[in-house]
């Protein structure tokens, strides 16, 4: 093999309609499925929506634990702050003296978002990794519960509604007007999804593979290491901020409860289930899991109910599958973990990996991160 | 004015004095080694000059300039190239991958071509296994990729943690051979050995550490007559 075709081979370029067609297969069945949903029936559309939303959040949470390998449990509080800054700056409610139409508030969540993700990173990042799980775990809770607190501004667990709804060549983007949501949220997502595969082709993108294989490597290569990871974790938090505004948007309503320490874990679930840092394998999982939370919890449940009323077995009565929907991704999750580490879709560097270790380790969650005294000395 | 000069460096662990006031000088095409038994000091001192640690009192200059108070990235940055204690190679990307991670603070991209082929002319088997992941390779292939690695950075001076660790006799000969070689192309090598019989033949100078102090220097030709060296490195029981 030449060198130029390993070259284009590695970046997935030469790679051909193999890899390709999923793709293609992927976006093309997105594009018709308003379509699809009509045709069959199905009732799903107004589902889809926040599915294809946390399929967002998904893909910036896989920038921060997929491609730089570090562990965050609190990303639902930067959903929180997005969805927050909206409603600020969009609703009638609002305590602000100024109010901004959607598109600014969007780009305006993006960047309070990452605002926030370089002030709680900044400090943290040049610790251990497991101080970064602890410190966002800790985030994750208090930034819902600022929001229920500061109910002069907030509304308190009344929440904040209504909020601004987008604008976009006279199209309505109303509550009802699911297809106009269904296609802007699939374009932000395309775009996402373009935006973050360039990234991950670049020099930065580069630098999280490094970090996230062997640090002090990294470091001896001239990577600065809290820079990097610093990027990262604020951009993530970016993702999760522009993808709340949106979902405010969406349900025209916020409320504290909404950004549960669930919510976080839920997309930590995707990104793993996919295949963490393989884009496509977190897509994917973001599916599948949110199919499920928003569709298929229910219909079981009333399906299964159906079938226990029909053969008259009362237990199939008392079974919810909407309760259990946490125990029910726990399990999936173990699962996953005995049978296919690295997930789903792995990325190609975690297959190399279980090709090297044959097979089933343990789980491939971010290693903790040594200090840069312990990191100095390792080995 | 020597390429780079390490200044009664201290370093410490916590409580633990691991480095106490090491002094030395490679110049500009030397080919120096710093050797002592297990625990003396040795990879923390390279871990020092590098940036890693920082040393509490001390300095370290390069060409006159002090970096022992600047990053570990802005250290690779002006001209100090490593390979680390343990090759700690990138497991899960490509030799070629891992070869331009060596690159990375490069700005000059285009020239990557150019050291590519001078690393793979250098490890003919790197060549060969170019799109094999890092972490499969031998043992001798990482020690080989380490080395390779840390001269995509086209180091001013390239810093050799125990390039003979674990490694098969003539397969030691080998390696040493070619860093002869990369520093007859023009790199000043500072080496840290374990196997200071080896070490003491490629090289021109040597010092000995023991316990984080400097207890010899000189050539490497007086250090191999030296009675403490012969008793306490070369295994000899005279
Ligand atoms: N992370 C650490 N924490 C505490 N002490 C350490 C640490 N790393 C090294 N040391 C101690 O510092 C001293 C010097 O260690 P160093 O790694 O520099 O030795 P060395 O000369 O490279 O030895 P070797 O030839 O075995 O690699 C040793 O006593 C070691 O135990
Ligand atoms: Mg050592």
């Amino acid at each position: 093999m030449s060198e130029e075709t390993a070259r284009l081979e590695r970046i997935g370029v030469s790679s051909g309609w193999r890899s390709k067609a999923p793709v293609g297969l992927l976006a093309a069945a997105m594009a018709v499925y308003p379509w699809v949903d009509a045709r069959l029936g199905l009732q799903t559309l107004g589902a889809m929506l926040p599915i294809c939303l946390f399929v967002v959040l998904a893909l910036g949470l896989n920038i921060v634990v997929g491609y730089a390998g570090l562990l965050d449990l609190g990303y639902a509080a930067f959903f929180a702050i997005g969805a927050y800054t909206a409603a600020f700056l969009t609703s009638p409610i609002s305590p602000l003296p100024f109010r901004t139409d959607f598109w600014s508030a969007m780009i305006i969540g993006f960047f309070v978002a990452m605002l926030f993700g370089v002030i709680l990173g900044a400090p943290t990042l040049r610790l251990r990794g497991d101080y970064l799980a602890i410190v966002t775990l800790a985030f994750g809770e208090i930034v819902p519960r600022v929001f229920l607190n500061l109910e002069r501004w907030t509304g308190g667990s009344r929440g904040m509604n209504p909020i601004g709804r987008p604008h976009l060549f006279g199209v309505q983007f109303g509550p009802s007007d699911r297809i106009a949501w269904y296609y802007l949220i699939l374009i932000v997502g395309a775009l996402s999804v373009w935006a973050i595969s360039r990234l991950h082709d670049s020099r930065l993108g580069r630098a999280w593979m490094a970090v996230r294989e062997d640090e002090v490597a990294a470091a001896s290569m001239g990577i600065d290491l809290v820079k990097t990871r610093l990027l990262a974790f604020a951009m993530g938090a970016s993702f999760s901020g522009f993808a709340g505004s949106m979902f405010a948007s969406l349900f025209q309503f916020v409320d504290p409860s909404q950004f549960e320490f669930s919510i976080s874990i839920l997309v930590l679930c995707m990104v793993i289930l996919g295949g963490m840092g393989n884009m496509y394998g977190v897509i994917v999982g973001g599916i599948i899991l949110a199919s499920f939370d928003r569709i298929l919890a229910d219909r079981l449940t009333n399906w299964i109910h159906g079938v226990g009323k029909a053969i008259d077995w009362p237990l199939l009565l008392s079974i919810d599958l909407t309760n259990a929907r946490m125990f029910i991704f726990g399990l999936a999750l173990v699962l996953l973990m005995l049978f296919r580490p690295e997930g789903m879709l792995p990325s190609r560097q975690r297959q190399v990996r279980r090709d090297r270790e044959g097979g089933a380790v343990a789980a491939r969650l971010p290693r903790p991160v040594p200090t840069e005294h312990e990191a100095a000395t390792e080995g | 004015m020597a390429l780079l000069e390490v200044d009664r460096i201290h370093a410490f662990y916590g409580h633990i004095h691991a480095v106490k006031g090491v002094s030395l000088q490679v110049d500009q095409g030397e080919i120096v080694t710093l050797i002592g038994s297990n625990g003396a000091g040795k990879s923390t001192t390279l871990k020092t000059i590098s940036g890693i640690i920082r040393p509490r009192q001390g300095r370290v200059l390069l060409a006159g300039e002090e970096i022992s108070r600047l990053p570990p990235h802005t250290i690779v940055a002006r001209g100090v190239g490593q390979a680390p204690e343990g090759r700690r190679i990138f497991p899960r990307m490509t030799v070629l991958e891992n070869l331009e991670m060596g690159a990375f603070h490069r700005a000059d991209r285009g020239d990557i071509t150019a050291d590519l082929e001078r690393v793979f002319t250098l490890f003919p088997r790197l060549r060969e296994r170019r799109t094999q992941a890092g972490g499969t390779l031998s043992g001798g292939e990482q020690q080989m990729l380490a080395i390779g690695r840390a001269l995509m950075a086209r180091p001013r001076i390239l810093l050799l943690d125990e390039p003979s660790m674990g490694l098969a006799p003539v397969l030691v000969e080998q390696i040493f051979a070619i860093i002869q070689d990369i520093n007859r192309q023009g790199t000043t090598i500072l080496i840290v050995e374990q196997n200071a019989l080896m070490a003491l033949s490629v090289t021109q100078r040597g010092y000995v550490l023991q316990t984080g102090e400097v207890v010899l220097e000189g050539s490497a030709a007086n250090l191999r007559q030296n009675e403490l060296v012969r008793k306490a490195y070369l295994g000899e029981s005279s």
